[in-house]
């Protein structure tokens, strides 16, 4: 217990003396919000689909929780080159309580990202029409954190050095987010994205924040859990195998 | 102390360590010297359960590594080749991190960590994140790191590597002093010979994987009629130098020292 624990407060303490990462990590949101929200605001609204800022603060948010989350697991490749990775591995510890420290520690990370661009949501003209809902708002951000914070480790420990962190970046984590609904309706759109949609956990994250925070879903919230709990279930699993297969 | 038979590593095609046999007394210093790509760090990863060998075994306290993990991994305190703090957290958050990791109770950690930053002349530092520190700060943590847990043996891989020759003499002084008071086993590498034999009280040389010569640095001279552990060295391994191609580890460091905060190391 105690070593997840301090695996935890590392995560957070790092995080928290990255100051220029914290900087730059609102920059992303707010960009989306002003360019993408005021820019198609008037577009959608003629559409017949309602407030844009409404429709798109959700995905934003769930946004900036999928990069902290891909980004803090993804340290591992760091970790094991300039730091600490072989203190760790060395311990007398079961590894998979390293792996459950870090992922913690990361996730924790990730929903306080979210919840800080919620805050920015708010001030770029978001409005939430029930404050009951926002608890279960927070148990998506908690699960698409932990999941997408155990993805980024398993890839972390995957990957031999940065040269496959662009890879990463523009095949995987940047269809994710394109791909999930953040952006657009998945309503009336062609077969073929639905179908991908639907393949595309983050799909289910954003369905369920943006059922929590605004109403309206597209595949039904109970769905969107159960999904998002089983997925998060089996990464978990697997990155915790490839963490204890680490040998450097 | 540590034992190891027959151990075997390969690597594909490539054996990094072939058949090779040793045994450390409790409370003997020993170093392991040889050529870059001798199979060092290799033999070290395998004693120190980050690597499990191909086959042979080792015997740390008579436990081995690869069916008792855990408690192997009790008996050692280890300093890498390369750095392994946190440059993010301070001098006492990286003893503390070790110490939990350890399991040492809070009361007994904190004393420890006092005692041993203040041996190691970093207890006014304490409160520093470590990539204020220079080199030589950055291996006295960690070898005051390496003690927080009272280990049996420590393992020292190249652990003065890049140090001026001040810190260096500080650093072994430490070294010797610790195995003097505390029976503390040593096991350690080096590139250099003068440090070897003034501190080892036995040495094996390795070269291509195989263990060439074992015995006190007198022994050595003995045997190659040389008057200097550097000359009974040369005489042993022959005087090509051996190229190693870079990892793309080292790459990676190599572009964090471009686009990393400045280390003097």
């Amino acid at each position: 217990m105690n070593v997840i624990y301090i695996l935890w407060l590392r995560q957070l303490k790092r995080s928290a003396r990255a100051r220029a990462r914290i900087i730059a990590s609102f920059g992303q949101p707010l960009l989306f919000l002003l360019a993408f929200g005021f820019g198609f605001g008037n577009m959608f609204q003629r559409a017949g689909q309602g407030n844009y800022i409404q429709f798109l603060s959700p995905g934003v948010m769930t946004m900036s929780i999928l990069f902290t989350s891909i980004f803090s697991g993804i340290e591992v490749i760091w970790d094991r080159q300039f730091g600490f990775l072989k203190e760790t591995l060395v311990a007398p510890v079961p590894r998979i309580l390293i792996m459950i420290g870090r992922t913690l520690g990361g996730a924790t990370v990730a929903v306080l990202q979210g919840v800080a661009v919620f805050f920015i949501c708010l001030a770029v003209g978001f409005r939430v029409p029930s404050l009951a809902m926002l608890p279960l708002g927070f148990l998506f951000m908690m699960l698409t954190a932990l999941l997408f914070t155990a993805v980024g480790t398993a890839l972390g420990c995957l990957l031999p050095d940065f040269q496959g962190f662009q890879l990463v970046m523009n095949f995987l984590v940047m269809p994710i987010f394109f791909l999930s609904g953040a952006l657009f309706p998945l309503k009336n759109v062609p077969r073929a994205l639905s179908i991908v949609a639907s393949l595309d956990p983050l799909s289910y994250s954003v369905d369920g924040l943006r059922y929590a925070l605004v109403g309206g879903t597209t595949f039904g919230v109970i769905a969107d859990l159960e999904i998002l709990a089983v997925v998060t279930a089996v990464v978990l699993f697997l990155g915790g195998y490839v963490f204890s297969k680490i040998q450097i | 102390m540590i034992r190891a038979h027959g151990l075997v590593k390969k690597f594909g095609d490539f054996t990094a360590v072939d058949n090779i046999a040793f045994d450390v007394a409790k409370g003997e210093i020993f170093a392991f010297l040889g050529p870059n790509g001798a199979g060092k760090t290799t033999t070290i990863k395998m004693l120190t359960t980050l690597l499990t060998p191909t086959s042979g075994n080792v015997e740390l306290d008579g436990l081995d590594p690869v069916t008792h993990q855990t408690a192997a991994r009790q008996q050692f305190g280890i300093v890498f080749q390369d750095p392994s703090v946190d440059d993010e957290l301070t001098a006492y958050e990286n003893m503390d991190f070790h110490g939990v990791l350890y399991s040492v109770p809070r009361t007994v950690r904190k004393e420890r960590i006092e005692r041993l930053l203040k041996l190691f002349e970093l207890w006014e530092r304490r409160k520093d994140q470590l990539k204020q520190f220079s080199g030589g700060m950055r291996r006295r943590l960690e070898i005051a790191r390496s003690l927080l847990h009272t280990p049996k043996i420590i393992f020292l891989d190249e652990p003065t590597l890049g140090l001026d020759p001040q810190t260096r003499n500080q650093l072994w002084t430490h070294v010797k002093k610790l195995n003097e008071d505390e029976q503390v086993t040593v096991f350690l590498t080096t590139h250099y010979m003068e440090e070897a034999e003034r501190i080892a009280h036995r040495i094996a040389i390795i070269d291509h994987g195989k263990i060439i010569a074992q015995g006190t640095p007198d022994e050595l001279k003995q045997q190659t009629s040389t008057t200097s552990l550097e000359e009974a060295f040369l005489a042993l391994t022959g005087n090509t130098i051996r190229e190693e191609e870079a990892s793309s580890v080292d790459q990676l460091r190599k572009m964090g020292r471009a686009f990393g905060p400045k280390r003097q190391r």
